[in-house]
């Protein structure tokens, strides 16, 4: 009973909480603190976090490496343009519309990929996002190489924010569920959790799917934030991006993931003066976060809030 | 004759492949790691062949020993900075690392050179070949002997020296080859510099055939001969040449007869069916998973 009581008041402290970031953010953006250059890479850093925050879900607590989350995040991207472009449907109908499909697409690629393991799910995933950037290359309604033009641009901050909160909301209800527990014990061993009777095939699936959902709803926000799409945008520099994102903020850590996401979308605006040297710095910064990493240099963000975790269910 | 022809130029684009693939077997084999920046050391033997004969003037002889050797020590130098602290760590942080090596070097030659192409010297004269009405250019053929003859080599290598023993102990059983005495770390190091020289290789045949480089083309030839190499099955040698070499006339046949746009997702394609029916790839063993 107390512990229904507990997440029922730390459900209530978050939605206070991002109640309050919101009307700070809002705030802000009327009064000309935050301009529109800002506010535009702060929709930016949200679809991030959308991106990682649902990549987390398949790759840090089920535990399976993919690349290919650019491809799902451009069907999304390319259902919603389409459907407000020829249907006139309005946005919201659009970005449900393309989190489904990138949703089914996800199914598709999930069935036969998911049993293989590592290295290999990650070639082939990373294979997938290839294809699909062809087929949007070729195709005639997607207008091809030259791009999709004139999607309204209807995403705004309070859009994205309530799409962020609800993401985030989700992807933890679901972590912190059954399911959720289930997947982790697929992470940590795929035979045992067999064996204990955890249907692991089905709910590998499940997983990539509701992540799938999600990458296609981030899609749907970008291409109706940028008006404009094209199919090189979402190629494998796309997925290795949001990996890191997911990787540096810490696998199977929500929390992590949101500022990772949030400091990889809005540092590298800051470096926008030396633009030549930004990739190379980035590339410098990757390798020695890796390597510090396994040193256990960093302190982990990770554990500590695990402690803390623990504490909480001591008292 | 068509037909052969197509065969023919898909065999010398294969040979390029097979090449890289080795390079990447190899490592894989022995480090367990996809070296995603392998592509990244193509492109830089390129470069390095660029510079010593285009603006050094050196004669050819002298660009091509200094490309493998420079390639060569850049695998041992990255795998000695960027892999070795990683070394039984998840696989996961290794491929971050080494597409951040990838980017480091793509960025570096784009910082050096600009993101223009530079024109390749040419080595070699730029006529075909007439046998029975099959046109082989030059340096199809040049791609093709090089190919078999750098397989040929690493085959007896690997086979038949002491040195090749200990590279097969250690991508056998690393601890067990240790305990032998075998020094694990040159034997790594062994490892990258041989299938980085084999890429420094691939990336002068690349400038002559192409006849113009940049810094992004060692990606995609990267990522195609990993392809190849799990289609031969990853770590075995033979496998990946024969590997290359279908991906390659794949490719040639998808330009030739259906459109050059499909030509990446027709390799793709191979990628993803290979790995649904036969994961260990052609010449793969299966490997029984223990509990």
């Amino acid at each position: 009973m107390s512990m229904k009581k507990n997440e029922l008041k730390n459900m209530l402290v978050s939605f206070i909480f991002s109640m309050v970031i919101y009307g700070v953010m809002m705030f802000m953006m009327s009064s000309g603190v935050i301009g529109t250059y800002w506010s535009g890479v702060l929709i930016l850093a949200c679809i991030n976090i959308i991106l990682a925050s649902s990549l987390n879900l398949a790759s840090g607590y089920l535990g399976q490496l993919t690349l290919g989350h650019a491809g799902f995040m451009s069907v999304g991207a390319y259902v919603a343009a389409l459907t407000s472009l020829y249907l006139q449907m309005p946005l919201f109908v659009g970005l449900i519309f393309g989190a489904i499909v990138a949703a089914g697409v996800g199914l598709i690629i999930g069935i036969p990929t998911l049993r293989l393991k590592g290295d290999y799910l990650c070639i082939i995933t990373l294979a997938f996002n290839e294809i699909i950037r062809i087929i949007m290359l070729n195709l005639d309604i997607t207008n091809g190489a030259k791009g999709l033009m004139g999607i309204p641009p209807d995403t705004n901050f309070t859009i994205v924010f309530i799409c962020v909160v609800l993401t985030i909301f989700i992807i933890s209800s679901v972590v912190k569920s059954r399911f959720g527990r289930a997947i982790i014990s697929i992470r940590e061993d795929e035979t045992a959790s067999e064996l204990t009777g955890i249907p692991t095939s089905k709910y590998k699936i499940m997983a990539f799917v509701i992540s799938a959902f999600f990458a296609g709803l981030a899609g749907g926000l970008y291409a109706h934030y940028m008006g404009m799409l094209l199919p090189s945008i979402f190629d494998y520099n796309k997925s290795v991006e949001i990996l890191v994102m997911v990787v540096l903020g810490g696998m199977g850590n929500i929390k992590g993931s949101i500022i990772a996401a949030l400091l990889l979308t809005i540092l590298p605006e800051y470096l926008r003066a030396f633009n030549d040297y930004r990739m190379l710095l980035y590339a410098v910064v990757l390798i020695a976060a890796m390597i510090l990493k396994e040193k256990d240099l960093i302190p982990h963000i990770k554990e500590k809030f695990s402690k803390k975790k623990n504490e909480e269910v001591t008292e | 004759m068509g037909f052969i022809t197509q065969i023919m130029n898909g065999l010398s684009t294969g040979g390029m492949y097979a090449l890289v693939a080795i390079g990447y077997t190899m490592v894989y084999g022995i480090a367990k790691m996809i070296n995603f920046a392998h592509g990244e050391f193509i492109m830089v033997g390129a470069y390095i062949a660029y510079v010593f004969t285009t603006m050094l003037k050196m004669p050819i002889f002298v660009s091509v020993i200094a490309s493998i050797i420079g390639c060569a020590l850049l695998g041992v130098i990255t795998e000695k900075v960027a892999y070795k602290p990683l070394r039984g760590s998840g696989s996961l942080s290794v491929l971050i690392t080494a597409i951040g090596v990838s980017y480091l070097l793509q960025n570096l030659f784009l910082i050096l050179f600009g993101s223009a192409a530079r024109t390749f010297p040419t080595y070699m004269k730029s006529g075909t070949l007439n046998i029975f009405g099959i046109r082989i250019t030059y340096i199809s053929l040049l791609s093709l002997c090089l190919t078999l003859v750098c397989t040929g080599i690493l085959l007896f290598f690997i086979n038949k020296t002491r040195l090749g023993k200990a590279m097969r102990a250690v991508s056998e059983d690393r601890g067990a080859a240790e305990l032998m005495g075998i020094n694990v770390n040159n034997t790594i190091s062994l490892t990258f510099a041989i299938g980085s020289g084999l890429g420094a290789i691939a990336g002068i045949i690349y400038g002559m055939s192409y006849s113009l480089i940049n810094p992004y083309l060692g990606a995609m030839l990267g990522i195609k001969a990993f392809i190849a190499a799990v289609l031969g099955g990853i770590g075995n040698i033979q496998g990946a040449m024969v590997g290359g070499l279908i991906i390659g006339v794949a490719e040639a046949f998808t330009i030739a007869y259906i459109s050059s746009t499909f030509s990446d997702a027709v390799v793709f394609g191979i990628l993803i069916f290979i790995l649904l029916v036969k994961p260990a790839g052609l010449f793969g063993k299966n490997v029984r998973e223990k509990v």
